[in-house]
């Protein structure tokens, strides 16, 4: 008797778990910081998608270190939309498990990067290590948080604009590796996302400088008050474009390809924008960008591709395995 | 005359005026001692224990309810209770049957059976996770099959059924009932091969079948230790954190149960939030505890009358 009833109960779950996945709401994996950017936008695109069409449409977020939701995606987390920190993310979703087509990235706008960000050091009240530049960061003495490149998209642009910024200064590709070793021995400790080492830096006390990303450098003045800690903006810096692309094999499957590219568009669209640099997220479209103008200092940016040449060559040089990232932090 | 000859011996150095003085530990040893224990008691466990619940409290009850408002967090609490609801009963069933062959049978490869019932004690959680990732994650050995229709033989029978298991719901049941696997059949082994077979011959030979021994001679007998196995699986499956982790990709509202939906909180800096679904797991153990000590308590009762 009792093992019928508990049969039935197992099943019951088993069909229970079913159902509930099969109804239509839209997945967004996204990266670590972007949590509250993504709250708000849902709420304005199921909204104007209800306003359009009738239907109600459920966004459900899941955020991380980029790196490993691109391989939560690949190894089967049925997301419609990935919302990732850079390009070698969604092109991982083609390489491992040809998720997407090659060329995802001619899809959209501006490399399908709807918002920009660049990379800033965060230091506590009065910036008492005297932190102006990317120099006094390879000073002795001084403690770095900055999450792991291997997982983080967020530290692969902190790397890389620290490299971009040895290589101009000191002009070989080997002083910059001197420079990006010196670096990294002044951090103790390499979380997995950019939200856990915003957590580290913040309420954990550890370290004289956050490497952060703007947005979350902005964020956490507004959540922890601007009296606690301060923006240092480097004379250097590289323009972080965060790219996006709907999953096909994923959307194919469930349905729901016309809503997840609607849901992209609408990230360039006015209001989209208009969400993006009240999040503190550089913002691609002229009009918004003059209205936040002052809110984003101006500073002498490179670019992924024309210093690095593109995200395929920079993975793997810095950050594949036995790359320059692992002889610099093994070591 | 035996009678109070055996109790005295049973109760050995309980009341401290009976002991021989030999055996009894001076005064200040005995103080000493007490303090450290309790102050290590209360650095480690009742301190951190107050802070979870003065942190939940730190902007008052309302906002302490308030956090419990969000829908994330009610999803959270559900898929908590109902994967402890699934993993329970599983472990018992399983713990039952796995108790019961090793304490009333003898067979090749018994220890064997043991050494792995203690596996997931051994590994980590976060192994247990990937196990189950490397198994039906997409890139792994049945992952690739599951819901694509890619496989030679069963490809659409695989598709029309859309079985997820990975950052779904039964991937977290999964991980999660491995993780709990021990709890009861660890608790119940010891207690059986204590009891021994007699009473079940004795149930056998006045012509019980099989069931009916069960029924009304083991599980009686067995009453106790696997009401304890189960309290300790529950707690565990309700906490389970690094297994529970990998598999559940963190769709909020959806695949977060209460230990992930805390960290989540926490890194969004609302740690008010936080600390609240974290004060109500900790009530969970707290209530767990009380009702172990209650089945020691009742467990001590019970014993020297049977």
């Amino acid at each position: 008797m009792k093992f019928k009833v508990l049969l039935s109960f197992l099943v019951a779950a088993a069909l229970a778990a079913a159902a509930s996945a099969k109804s239509i709401t839209l997945l967004n994996v996204s990266y670590d910081p972007t949590r509250e950017l993504y709250v708000d936008f849902n709420a304005a695109f199921a909204k104007y998608w209800k306003a359009k069409t009738g239907d109600d449409v459920t966004i459900k977020q899941s955020h991380g270190g980029s790196g490993a939701q691109a391989r939560a995606i690949n190894d089967g987390l049925q997301a419609d939309v990935a919302t990732l920190a850079l390009a070698a993310d969604v092109d991982a979703l083609f390489n491992v498990g040809k998720l997407v087509p090659q060329d995802w990235q001619k899809r959209l706008p501006n490399n399908s990067a709807p918002y920009t960000s660049t990379i800033v050091f965060l230091v506590r009240k009065g910036n008492p290590k005297g932190i102006k530049d990317w120099d006094d960061l390879v000073k002795p003495g001084v403690t770095i948080v900055t999450p792991n490149p291997k997982t983080s998209g967020g530290a692969r642009w902190n790397y890389l604009a620290a490299w971009g910024y040895a290589l101009k200064k000191y002009g070989s590709d080997d002083k910059a590796k001197e420079f990006i070793a010196k670096l990294y021995k002044n951090v103790p400790v390499l979380d997995s996302g950019a939200r856990g080492s915003t957590t580290t830096f913040v309420q954990r006390e550890i370290g004289d400088v956050a490497i952060s990303w703007e947005n979350e450098a902005f964020l956490a003045l507004k959540e922890y008050g601007a009296d606690k800690f301060a923006i240092v903006v480097p004379s250097l810096s590289i323009l972080a474009e965060p790219t996006v692309s709907v999953v096909d094999k994923v959307v194919k499957k469930k349905g729901t390809e016309e809503v997840a590219k609607a849901y992209l568009d609408y990230l360039y669209s006015d209001e989209g924008q208009e969400i993006a640099a009240r999040n503190f997220y550089r913002p691609r479209n002229a009009a918004v960008q003059a209205k936040y103008a002052k809110v984003f200092p101006q500073l002498e940016l490179i670019t992924i591709d024309e210093a690095f040449g593109g995200w395929a060559k920079a993975q793997k040089t810095h950050f594949a395995d036995g790359g320059v990232f692992d002889q610099i932090y093994l070591k | 005359m035996a009678g109070p000859a055996t109790s005295l011996a049973g109760k050995p150095a309980r009341t401290g005026a009976g002991t021989p003085r030999v055996i009894r530990n001076p005064l200040w040893v005995r103080v000493v001692f007490m303090t450290v224990a309790l102050l290590f008691l209360g650095c480690f466990l009742l301190l951190p224990l107050a802070a979870v619940f003065a942190e939940a409290l730190r902007k008052g009850v309302g906002a302490y309810f308030h956090s419990f408002a969000d829908p994330d967090v009610h999803s959270a609490i559900w898929l908590t209770l109902l994967t402890a609801a699934i993993a329970v009963p599983a472990n018992l069933v399983f713990g039952v049957a796995a108790a019961w062959c090793i304490a009333k049978y003898d067979f090749r490869g018994k220890s064997l059976l043991v050494t792995f019932i203690d596996l997931p004690f051994a590994v980590s959680p976060v192994i247990s996770g990937l196990i189950y990732m490397l198994i039906f994650g997409l890139q792994g050995w049945l992952g690739p099959y599951l819901g694509s229709g890619d496989h030679p033989w069963f490809g659409e029978w695989f598709n029309q059924q859309d079985i997820k298991i990975v950052f779904a719901v039964p991937g977290i049941v999964l991980a999660t009932i491995f993780v709990t696997f021990p709890f009861v059949a660890r608790e119940l082994i010891p207690l059986m091969q204590t009891q021994g077979n007699d009473e079940e011959y004795a149930a056998l030979t006045l012509g019980a079948s099989g069931w009916q021994t069960f029924w009304r001679v083991t599980l009686p007998n067995i009453k106790w230790g696997l009401f304890y196995g189960v309290i300790l699986c529950n707690a565990r499956a309700m906490g389970e954190f690094g297994a529970v982790s990998v598999i559940s990709g963190k769709i909020r509202g959806e695949t977060t149960t209460m230990p992930l939906q805390v960290e989540i909180l926490y890194n969004e800096n609302n740690s008010v939030a936080a600390f609240a679904v974290a004060s109500l797991l900790a009530l969970l153990a707290l209530v767990t505890l009380v009702l172990k000590s209650f089945i020691e308590w009742r467990h001590a009762q019970t014993r020297p009358s049977a």
